[in-house]
């Protein structure tokens, strides 16, 4: 392994271990999977603590996308249109089995699973997910960040 | 007013028009002709001693698989009326075939008739005649068909964006 290549895997990793830290959400709540996350972004469970602490209501500041509640057909285009806006490197979160699976919408109005239309990075399943797996799934996806694993 | 009373008074104004009338754990029913309709919403709301000033609920009923139903009039026009003067209900049917599916609208006497007609044309597929804006309310522009009729088949989906399931 040559010296440059030492020092580029080593910045890749740098850039990763920051990246992991600095966690700037969009929250795209629908439905009543809100009320988990913002229990999961309040105090009790805190999740500044993985520097995920600061909601950017704008996609184009954001690095994550939160899509946390049922999802329509017709708010479909809009997600993707969400999604579009974010820059590069982004990741998306499925918060909910709505977003995972459409749950139990088994019907005419409702998208079964957000990645029929997004990538996604990471799915937390629950309905809705206990804060606890809300800052799991958290974690898995601080380490795909680190890692520099992307799907878009 | 009584809910029977109210009944009484319906029958007297419409006399065969209303089809038939009951009464269930004190809620009080009257099945009017359609071609009476006008005339009987008009008399609900106008009149003092009824006084209907709020349409509490409009909505529909699919009948075609209902035992016993199966070969009837199709659908149902429901109206919840409610008095706040007098503290009374009533409720109001009108039965509609399926090739017929129109109903005159209640815009006119009830505001909120707007949405509610706008909602049950887009999930029964009955027109309101009249009505100032007959678009589909929940459902969006390129969506085919009614899903809330017993005939839409529960698994179809029609995405707008993403695969096609």
């Amino acid at each position: 392994m040559g010296v440059g290549s030492f020092f580029t895997s080593k910045l890749d990793e740098a850039i990763g271990w920051a990246r992991k830290y600095s966690i700037f959400q969009y929250p795209f709540v629908t439905a009543c999977c809100g009320m988990e996350y913002m229990a999961t972004s309040c105090s009790h469970y805190d999740v500044d603590r993985f520097g995920a602490g600061l909601p950017r209501f704008s996609p184009r500041q954001a690095d994550v996308l939160f899509v946390v509640g049922t999802i329509s057909h017709k708010m479909a285009p809009v997600l993707k249109r969400i999604y579009e806006q974010m820059t590069e490197p982004k990741w998306v979160v499925a918060f909910g089995v709505c977003t995972c699976t459409g749950g139990f919408y088994d019907n005419y109005a409702t998208v079964q699973g957000i990645d029929t239309i997004i990538p996604v990075d990471v799915y937390i399943p629950g309905c809705p997910p206990r804060p606890e797996s809300v800052i799991d799934g958290l974690m898995k996806l601080q380490e795909k960040i680190a890692v520099g694993v992307q799907r878009y | 007013m009584d809910g029977g009373a109210i009944l009484e008074r319906l029958r007297a104004r419409l006399g065969s028009s209303v089809i038939e009338t009951h009464a269930q754990h004190g809620d009080h029913t009257a099945v009017v002709d359609r071609a009476a309709l006008p005339a009987a919403l008009t008399f609900c709301h106008d009149d003092d001693d009824l006084g209907f000033d709020v349409l509490m609920d409009l909505t529909a009923v699919d009948y075609q698989k209902y035992p016993g139903r199966e070969d009837g009039p199709r659908f149902e026009v429901v109206y919840h009326l409610y008095s706040l003067r007098g503290n009374h209900r009533v409720r109001i049917k009108v039965r509609v075939d399926e090739d017929d599916a129109v109903v005159p609208t209640a815009v006119p006497l009830w505001p909120i008739a707007d949405w509610f007609e706008r909602e049950v044309w887009d999930m029964f597929g009955v027109r309101f005649e009249g009505h100032p804006n007959l678009r589909r309310l929940l459902m969006y522009e390129e969506f085919v068909g009614h899903p809330l009729r017993k005939d839409y088949p529960i698994n179809r989906r029609q995405p707008l964006i993403g695969p096609r399931i």
